[in-house]
């Protein structure tokens, strides 16, 4: 009698476990990783984990019966600091998911660590497009933009306008190299010249030694291969010491409605930028600034957060098909075979190298008298289709890509 | 005009007057330091987030009061300096007896409390702050366009430095300061009034700081981690001229200030660690700093 009891116990059990869906730990545990205090912390920080809770939240992993976790880290853009709560995170608490994580630097090094664990790395805020070349792995997906995108937007567009001798100003670390690299490339191939190139320590405070140096070169463009604080302050500095009024212009190759935000229209007017995504660009966009915005003291979306958004609802739906979350690559795969669709970014498609697909767009800053409203930042000059906005996939050197 | 490593002479001049740009700063912010340093015998470290107090003072100012940059300069420091006799009173008088490291981790927490709270307010991409109309535009000097706005603070911090020097190294106040410092009890006994002196020197200090946040904030964005990257900077020029000699800190900030410079010309990217190397060396040879005395 006890034996057939026993029997039927675990006959039951293994029924049950069969038709159940398998998480590690009973949650699919999500974990944005970004700068929450430094010079990258307004385009990406505590948005981005307000941004992944919406997606949760518009999926409906609740009414599933999906049990979905968020949890939120500090990298302080340090490598060593990333790494590390990365491998506690994958190690002690038991998330399934890298997000976000700006600051190649640190990027890189995630891009290694969560490809020996085996577990999923989408990449929103991170630059460097060495994550879908020769670094890519099978557990990374690079989502929102990378420096080939921006140089092949920016950068083209400003040559073909006729700004053919470029000084770069370069964030002496992964991103900056990597950006400098892919527009020195782009300028080059469209008939222009690099003249001259300087590096600065990040983050950086006073860059008025190296815009010296920028301006006697006299070169037409003076690229900025920074972001966040070190592209406000370059820019700032940059108007104080007559640059732009003697002729030479600064081509803000990569920079976020945040950055503007800090400028001011008054000094940031006329600044061309390539984006992934613009809260006003269409009605779902503006409805999900006006639901992002109050959680996060009024500061409107940029591309990062939307693309941690459109990230996080694409895992959670390869998760659900899969009904599992323990295999890195199992899931980055399917992510790979279902075609995207969200709300912010439209249809598209992640590639086998692990790069995502979607329009870019080149913007124009308004001028003050253009701008109607708070955060009304942006006209649209350009649209360059997905299929040219990245670079081709047998030009990157990803190993997973077959010849 | 001639060549020097490749480098032009007009390039090098520009460069040599943003090292004294920046070192004006550098000195404005370490003769507070070793004002609360030689007065006091406290580690400041509070130093960096008091400056940035006062860049956010000036924009505040300017934001509800509308009170403008002039006012700024003299009302920021009153302010902040108040603010600073506020912690002295509350916690730095119960550690003067104790070892230096008590005045440091205390004010150590006061700068993350302060750089945390405004963080957490005003996020960290900076708020703007322009230049006021009379010191817009610049001069064009042949070699480079220098802002007069950057001109101005050399001239008003070398005049600020010296005026400090001054006061306490030559007049009967700063007399009694320093004898305050070197023997409390005795000065005591002569009638004067020591705590009070103290509190004061200590609010004098940061009201230095705040000056210097106020100069900043035209052309440094107001952002609560301004003092963090400058500070640790700031404390190699305090060791580097010596802890607690004034005349060492003034002369130390603009001298790193133009090696810094120049060092972004000819090898930029070790232009944040010039100083610090420096501070290694002086160490090894004179531990007491450039123009400190040994105890």
């Amino acid at each position: 009698m006890k034996r057939l009891f026993t029997l039927t116990a675990v006959a039951v059990a293994l029924g049950c476990g069969c038709a159940q869906a398998q998480y590690t730990d009973g949650t699919i545990k999500i974990g944005v990783m970004n700068d929450m205090s430094g010079t990258y912390s307004d385009l990406s920080g505590q948005g981005s984990v307000v941004a992944a809770r919406m997606a949760v939240e518009d999926f409906g992993a609740a009414a599933k019966g999906m049990k979905v976790e968020i949890v939120g880290a500090d990298h302080q853009n340090k490598p060593d600091v990333g790494s590390n709560v990365v491998r506690t995170w994958i190690d002690v608490d038991k998330v399934d998911a890298i997000v976000d994580v700006p600051t190649s630097s640190v990027a890189l090094a995630v891009n290694e660590i969560v490809r020996d664990k085996n577990k999923v790395f989408l990449v929103s805020g991170a630059a460097a497009s060495d994550l879908t070349g020769p670094k890519c792995t099978p557990n990374t997906i690079h989502w929102t933009y990378d420096t080939w995108a921006l140089a092949n937007g920016t950068g083209k567009a400003i040559v073909k306008t006729g700004g053919d001798t470029w000084f770069f100003l370069t964030a002496d670390y992964a991103f900056g190299h990597a950006l400098e690299r892919d527009t020195a490339a782009v300028v080059e191939k469209n008939g222009g010249k690099v003249i001259g190139k300087v590096r600065h320590p990040f983050p950086g405070t006073d860059f008025s030694s190296f815009l010296l140096q920028a301006q006697a070169s006299k070169a037409k463009i003076i690229g900025l291969a920074n972001a966040g604080s070190d592209t406000i302050n370059s820019i700032k500095q940059a108007s104080e010491f007559g640059i732009t009024q003697s002729g030479q212009n600064l081509a803000a190759l990569l920079a976020f409605i945040t950055d503007v935000h800090a400028l001011g229209l008054k000094t940031a007017q006329g600044l061309i930028m390539t984006e992934a995504w613009y809260w006003d660009l269409n009605d779902a966009n503006r409805e999900f600034a006006k639901k992002f915005a109050p959680q996060v003291k009024g500061v409107h979306p940029t591309m990062v957060h939307a693309g941690v958004y459109s990230a996080v609802m694409h895992y959670l739906k390869a998760v659900e098909a899969l009904k599992s979350d323990g295999d890195g690559k199992a899931v980055v795969a399917k992510m790979k075979e279902m075609p995207t669709d969200d709300k912010l970014f439209g249809k598209g498609e992640v590639r086998a190298d692990g790069r995502k697909i979607h329009p870019m767009y080149l913007f124009e800053v308004k001028k003050p008298a253009e701008s109607k409203a708070p955060w009304d930042y942006y006209k649209l000059r350009a649209t360059i289709p997905a299929d040219e906005a990245f670079r081709p996939m047998a030009e990157g050197g990803c190993p997973l890509v077959k010849s | 005009m001639f060549e020097l490593f490749g480098i032009s002479s007009q390039a090098l001049f520009g460069q040599l007057l943003i090292g004294l740009i920046n070192g004006s700063f550098y000195a404005l912010l370490s003769l507070g330091l070793a004002v609360i340093f030689g007065m006091l015998n406290i580690i400041n470290f509070a130093h960096g987030a008091q400056y940035m107090l006062g860049a956010f003072a000036a924009y505040f100012l300017l934001q509800y009061a509308g009170l403008g940059y002039w006012w700024a300069i003299v009302l920021a420091p009153i302010v902040v300096g108040i603010t600073g006799i506020i912690i002295e009173r509350l916690f730095l008088q119960w550690l003067y007896k104790l070892d230096h490291l008590y005045g440091l981790l205390l004010t150590f927490g006061l700068a993350l409390i302060f750089e945390g709270t405004f963080r957490n307010f005003f996020g960290s991409s900076g708020l703007p702050y322009s230049v006021p109309p009379a010191l817009q535009g610049g001069q064009n000097l042949g070699f480079m366009f220098l802002p007069n706005y950057r001109g101005w603070v050399v001239v008003f911090s070398l005049a600020v430095c010296l005026t400090t020097w001054f006061v306490i190294e030559r007049t009967k106040l700063g007399s009694y300061l320093r004898a305050a410092t070197e023997n409390p009890a005795l000065v005591r006994a002569f009638g004067i009034n020591v705590p009070r002196m103290i509190t004061l020197t200590y609010g004098f200090g940061v009201a230095l700081a705040a000056l210097a946040g106020v100069m900043a904030a035209p052309i440094y964005n107001v952002s609560p981690q301004m003092g963090a990257n400058l500070i640790i900077v700031v404390f190699a020029v305090v060791v580097i001229g010596g802890m607690g000699s004034i005349m060492g800190a003034i002369v130390t900030g603009f001298g790193l200030g133009l090696i810094e410079g120049l060092t972004k010309v000819f090898f930029p990217e070790a232009s944040n660690t010039v100083i610090f190397i420096i501070m290694a060396i002086v160490l090894l040879i004179r531990p007491a700093g450039l123009f400190g005395r040994s105890a």
